[in-house]
């Protein structure tokens, strides 16, 4: 991350008596794919927009490039929007979609019309210049809409939930697609998205939002490894969550007892532990691995297959623990070979404690 | 079934037998109105063709009808856009204060105007037939142009300031391109309010009569009703010209912005 292109202070937003935006910090790094990821009404929207100029904000500043938006409309900033229904102007062609925002420019006419088409051609659509806009299919309307938000060479460009409208094939070819052309073009794009999995693939950070606030602001790996809280944790793919009780609290290890599976020693990026209070434990269902015939691990648990559910390249089981109140969901990848065990069946899981995240 | 299909046919042709009867007994060769026909004439419309006042009142009926048109068009065009993209206090009473002349008995409105503008020292004329004409044909233009924002995604204008635009150009460069077709037919539709509205017109004319008002007067002399039923019978060829016209415009419209037809007027 070079250097902040857009630094976020305190940003706050009334609706009225609604708190939409609760205090927003965040730095936004020079040519870094960033998402907003959250569920709807948490926020995202609101803070994107206020970032284009849309929203006014009740409090707090957005500074972009070091300097404060505050006043400035959304025509004088160097932000540019693909919005979620592309808003592409049906009434002029796609070069004239493209060229829209060249109008003002000082360049020559060739010049404009070179510059409409190296942009159609960056986005695979060289040679469409011509072709009416309210003709095109969904994924071209994205596109057209990604070429004149470029076109203008924007600091920041800004995608309100910009592959919600596309059919699942579609949608992944367009996240890799979006992904090249950042690293391309350089511009630090940011992403409104309630996808996890799109947030995921697709940024170097990812501020994960609830209710007007950032709950975490983290790599995706750090986020999916380490989420700062259950909520975020139950946001971004799925986790068991257990019960747990605190047997010492060292520092900078723990030790915990887990129903069902046994001790632990866990050294826990949060929670500056004290005695007493609720405290539980997050597993992914890949961080546990079911054994069959034999095979042994160093931390075993056993318990009963409750449901089985195939997924083509993975099963996952739904294991009641012996001794422990809840199940656990446990994934294996299916391979040739490879036993599966039958609703009902006894089934003995190797799970590790580097995997396991404290919450309190 | 069969007993509604026969109602319905009846019904249309107690709608529309007698606009039949116009141009029958305009080219009729007789001065009284009634069967059977006399002969072929064109008379009448030499007749049409001669009568000063007559050309008075329909310069009169065409000045108001456009000059009401274009100014309900206008206040109908900002009326209907911020009642579209914007919420500010009171708006919900103040559009429907807009909207009630739509179901305001006209002899009421009428009345109202010519007491008012007699007392704020206004005598009747051609403006004040159009005062009173903008009045009723605003919200016609407001329920039109309503359609046509509600059609149109709130983002393009939002697009287009994002793209550079001052809301000045936005509205030039966006809005009204893809509100034209609804611009249009708002036209139209108030042209023809106006041109064959007689109630405001007959209260508020004074001595500058509009086309409906003259023919009125014209009815008491019964040798000059077939001058009339030709002058009728130009109006009606005019009248679906007009709304022909506005209906391929709305058409055209639609199919520019690859929108669904949810109905139009015709």
């Amino acid at each position: 991350m070079r250097g902040p292109i857009i630094t976020l202070e305190g940003v706050q937003k009334y609706y009225g008596e609604y708190h939409a935006l609760r205090g927003i910090d965040a730095e936004i790094g020079q040519g870094e794919f960033f998402s907003l990821l959250g569920p709807s009404g948490c926020g995202k929207t609101t803070l994107l927009r206020a970032i284009a100029g849309f929203e006014d904000i009740s409090g707090g500043r957005i500074l972009l490039d070091g300097r404060d938006m505050d006043g400035v409309p959304p025509n004088r900033r160097p932000t540019n929007m693909v919005f979620q229904s592309y808003a592409i102007f049906p009434h002029l062609s796609v070069a004239e979609n493209v060229g829209f925002g060249l109008r003002k420019s000082p360049m020559s006419g060739a010049e404009k019309k070179t510059a409409v088409g190296e942009a159609l051609e960056m986005v695979g659509l060289g040679g469409y210049g011509g072709r009416a806009a309210h003709a095109l299919s969904g994924g071209q309307r994205q596109r057209v809409a990604l070429a004149r938000a470029l076109i203008l060479k924007p600091k920041v460009l800004l995608l309100d939930e910009p592959l919600s409208a596309l059919d699942k094939k579609m949608r992944e070819q367009m996240q890799t697609e979006l992904r090249r052309l950042q690293r391309q073009v350089g511009i630090t794009f940011i992403l409104v998205t309630h996808d996890q999995e799109e947030a995921l693939i697709m940024s170097d950070r990812i501020a994960v939002m609830f209710e007007g606030g950032i709950a975490q602001l983290a790599p995706p790996q750090d986020l999916y490894r380490r989420p700062a809280s259950r909520k975020v944790g139950e946001f971004i793919g799925m986790m068991n969550f257990l019960p747990a009780r605190l047997i010492e609290a060292g520092n900078p290890s723990v030790e915990v007892e887990v129903p069902g599976l046994g001790r632990a020693i866990l050294e826990p990026d949060q929670c500056p532990m004290g005695t007493g209070g609720e405290i539980s434990i997050g597993l992914r269902p890949e961080s546990m691995t079911l054994l069959f015939d034999g095979q042994n691990a160093e931390r075993v648990a056993q318990g009963v297959v409750e449901e089985r559910t195939y997924y083509g390249d993975m099963t996952y089981y739904d294991i009641r623990l012996d001794g422990a109140p809840n199940i656990v969901q446990v994934s294996m990848r299916n391979m040739p070979g490879r036993r599966v065990l039958d609703r009902g069946d006894r089934a003995d899981l190797a799970w590790d404690a580097r995997a396991m995240v404290l919450f309190c | 079934m069969r007993g509604l299909k026969v109602y319905a046919i009846t019904y249309l042709v107690f709608l529309y037998a007698p606009i039949i009867l116009l141009p029958l007994f305009a080219f009729n060769d007789g001065t009284i109105i009634a069967f059977p026909l006399q002969g072929f004439t064109l008379d009448w419309f030499v007749e049409l063709a001669r009568t000063e006042a007559l050309h008075d009142a329909t310069v009169n009926s065409i000045f108001i009808a456009v000059t009401t048109a274009i100014l309900a068009t206008c206040f109908g065009l900002f009326a209907a856009r911020a009642g579209n993209r914007h919420s500010f206090p009171g708006k919900g009473g103040i559009l429907g204060f807009v909207m009630l002349p739509l179901v305001l008995p006209e002899i009421i409105v009428a009345v109202s105007l010519l007491v008012a503008m007699l007392q704020v020292g206004l005598s009747p004329s051609i403006w004040t037939v159009i005062a009173g004409h903008v009045l009723i044909c605003t919200p016609f233009s407001i329920a039109i142009l309503n359609g046509s924002f509600a059609n149109m995604d709130k983002s393009l204008e939002e697009a287009a300031v994002d793209l550079g635009e001052t809301p000045v150009s936005t509205f030039r460069l966006v809005t009204l391109p893809l509100v034209m077709p609804g611009i249009v037919a708002s036209l139209l539709i108030c042209f023809t309010i106006s041109l064959d509205e007689f109630i405001i017109a007959f209260f508020l004319s004074g001595n500058e009569p509009t086309l409906p008002v003259y023919l009125w007067g014209q009815l008491r002399f019964p040798g000059r009703l077939p001058v009339i039923m030709a002058l009728g019978t130009i109006l009606v060829i005019l009248s679906i010209l007009l709304l022909v016209t506005a209906e391929y415009f709305r058409r055209r419209g639609l199919r520019r912005a690859g929108l669904e037809d949810t109905g139009g007027f015709l």
